[in-house]
């Protein structure tokens, strides 16, 4: 019974995460993007529909991160180049992406999906309790564990992570110094799309392997609010989307013993959580500033 | 090629009015692209999508009905995004605004008086703005994200919506429909003419956004607004806090919203149900920047945008094209509107080949 919880655990906070890898880099490169929940919806449907279509849903994997990479591509070319107000282009991204996957869902209602099988690591998977939890897994959670790995060392131990960062928090001088920010803004859009295309493919092809309209249901706002929980840091992304992960699983669970407790109030929980843990982490207005890019979402236009 | 901005020496008055008809132009371009790869004749599906909603009285009510809440709930989150504070749960508080407007009606069905409707409005702007207040007193107090909370609000709301009227709030005698007793007559909001549905909702919003627009040019509020907005610094010097814009934006929006809901509620649906918004308070963020953020232009573009949800109808049922073409096409907009609003503070130049850049690199 236990492990069964926590598998769902792991299964509802590995999009929670990826999403949020890729949105930590993005925001570390100073773009503050909120188009996460349309990136990730549009992940979800390219995702289906390549999976659908072809058969084989490793190439659905790919189709929705390729989706999700593409459609950050507009939000780019938008805020990177024409220097549009970051936040108001990111909600446009996230009408947008409702919008257009909704109409390119349309003939998947109601389909049974294909399912991302999990891979079994030989050997490993024979160990007691924690086999069947680390080392059945689909894919997408050893992607979502190699990508805290992966950024956390992009970030802090290479050239171009120390470069990005330096973007982040002065393009002044990152400019002055000859880094193509725009040009390194562009790329970190691409891949904070990347991870919510592969988010939302982990949506539609493990967590429900089905077409929902809007089955994203704010998984994408969470992932933003995890970036904020995590001030900016690898690791605590992972620690928070468990937690995240792991409130919206107990309170499926609660929903199913039927405790006293009307289903919709528990449904609130993980939203009333997400602002709970807002207060707490940006209560000590200080410790927020150091932390947050000094350039977040402000507009670059280098002068020639 | 490469695509390079040039500031200009101060914003185009010309391009402040030609980029939104301009966004509108594009987004109608894409339109009949989508519609042809869709297999439509595009001449045909624009037309019945924005013309054929307005050749008839009642459809015309219906654009009435559905501009009424975006231009009242877009004018005040003009003001909140002039100030810098960005709101985007109106949907939520348009939720709230509609429930607790909503208590007279449902709780003491039997009070039959005149008062009842004036109680209801105002007791939905009053919902609306407290709940607006919570994230406006996350702000002020621990200096938490105002949109984060403003948008996880939204889905508490619907939620509260749903348990009441699937629990408290069920009509016992509704064969366990989803939705609460009907409102007695005196807690509707009356048809403003004989020939359709149209209510005051829509004088509301009309009334507000004539008001907003009187303090946003003429009284110092207003100006504390946009000064504000543009430096929080600059604010300061001028004894303005920033702190008290916060509440202030954030309530006057939050109150809008809620009396779009209650308007809404009381005046089109007739009850609560579970579903009382087609997304109007996301679909009021278009409007507001179309609009240019300016209540007049809010106006216009309300209009505009709520054309989008009747072709959409229209669309479904005359060329059989589903209604989710409607948030493409606000999707879309919202997109244009953005980008073409650099042409006001910039001269966009297309640069073919790789163009040098240090020879252009001159003193300035």
């Amino acid at each position: 019974m236990i492990e069964a919880i926590l598998l769902t655990i792991i299964t509802a906070a590995t999009p929670l995460v990826i999403a949020a890898m890729g949105e930590l880099v993005t925001e570390r490169a100073g773009v503050l993007n909120l188009g996460v929940e349309g990136m990730m919806i549009m992940g979800a449907v390219c995702a289906f529909a390549g999976a659908y279509l072809t058969g084989v849903p490793s190439l659905g994997l790919l189709t929705g991160i390729l989706g999700g990479a593409l459609f950050s591509l507009l939000f780019a070319f938008l805020t990177l180049t024409l220097v549009a107000n970051q936040v108001a282009t990111g909600l446009a991204l996230t009408l947008l992406g409702l919008g257009v996957s909704g109409q390119l869902g349309e003939g998947f209602v109601g389909i049974p999906g294909v399912k991302l099988q999990p891979i079994i690591v030989p050997l490993l998977s024979d160990i007691p309790v924690l086999g069947p939890l680390l080392f059945r897994q689909d894919l997408t959670f050893y992607l979502s564990i190699a990508l805290v790995v992966g950024v956390s060392w992009f970030l802090f131990r290479s050239r171009a992570g120390l470069k990005l960062r330096a973007i982040g928090d002065s393009h002044g001088s990152a400019h002055a110094l000859g880094i193509g920010v725009i040009r390194t803004r562009y790329l970190a859009v691409m891949f904070g799309g990347a991870c919510a295309g592969l988010a939302g493919a982990q949506l539609s092809l493990v967590y429900t392997p089905q077409w929902v309209e809007n089955m994203a249901a704010g998984r994408g706002w969470i992932a933003l609010a995890l970036v904020v929980f995590a001030s900016w840091r690898p690791w605590r992304v992972l620690i928070g989307g468990y937690i995240f992960g792991a409130v919206g699983i107990l309170q499926l669970h609660a929903q199913a013993f039927g405790i006293g407790v009307p289903s919709q109030f528990l449904s609130m929980l993980p939203y009333a959580v997400t602002i709970v843990v807002l207060i707490i982490i940006s209560h000590n207005r200080r410790t927020t500033l150091i932390n947050t890019p000094a350039c977040l979402g402000k507009p670059f236009v280098p002068d020639r | 090629m490469r695509i390079e901005l040039e500031r200009r020496a101060s914003a185009s008055g010309l391009f402040a009015i030609v980029s939104p008809l301009l966004a509108l132009a594009l987004t109608l371009g894409f339109g009949a692209l989508m519609f042809w790869l869709l297999g439509k004749d595009p001449g045909h599906a624009l037309y019945s999508f924005f013309i054929e909603p307005l050749l008839e009285v009642w459809s015309l009510h219906e654009l009435a009905i559905k501009a009424g809440p975006l231009i009242l709930i877009a004018v005040g989150l003009a003001v909140c995004y002039r100030s810098n504070n960005w709101n985007i749960g109106a949907e939520g508080q348009f939720t709230i605004g509609a429930i607790t407007g909503s208590i007279l009606p449902i709780l003491v069905p039997q009070w039959h008086s005149p008062m009842v409707l004036p109680l209801m409005l105002v007791m939905g702007a009053i919902g609306g703005a407290l709940f607006a207040a919570i994230p406006a007193l996350l702000k002020t107090r621990f200096n938490t994200n105002e949109i984060l909370v403003s948008l996880m609000l939204v889905y508490i709301a619907q939620l509260f919506l749903d348990w009441l009227v699937r629990g408290p709030w069920r009509d016992p005698k509704g064969f366990n429909f989803p939705q609460s007793i009907s409102f007695a007559p005196e807690a509707v909001l009356p048809e403003m003419l004989e020939s359709g549905r149209a209510h005051f909702g829509v004088v509301f919003a009309l009334v507000a956004a004539l008001c907003v627009w009187f303090m946003m040019r003429f009284m110092l509020k207003g100006f504390e607004v946009s000064v504000l907005g543009r430096s929080e610094r600059a604010g300061r010097f001028a004894g303005f806090s920033a702190r008290r814009m916060v509440w202030f934006s954030m309530m006057l929006s939050g109150g809008l919203a809620g009396l779009a809901g209650i308007s809404e509620v009381s005046g089109s649906i007739g009850h609560l149900q579970p579903s009382i918004s087609p997304g109007y308070g996301f679909t009021a963020i278009i409007v507001a920047f179309l609009g240019r953020l300016n209540p007049l232009g809010i106006i216009a573009s309300g209009f505009v945008l709520a054309l989008t949800y009747l072709g959409g109808e229209a669309a479904q049922l005359s060329i059989g094209i589903s209604d989710k073409v409607t948030r493409v096409f606000q999707g879309l907009l919202l997109f244009f509107v953005l980008s073409c609003d650099t042409l006001i503070l910039y001269r966009v130049r297309v640069i073919f080949g790789a163009g040098s850049l240090p020879a252009t690199r001159s003193s300035s």
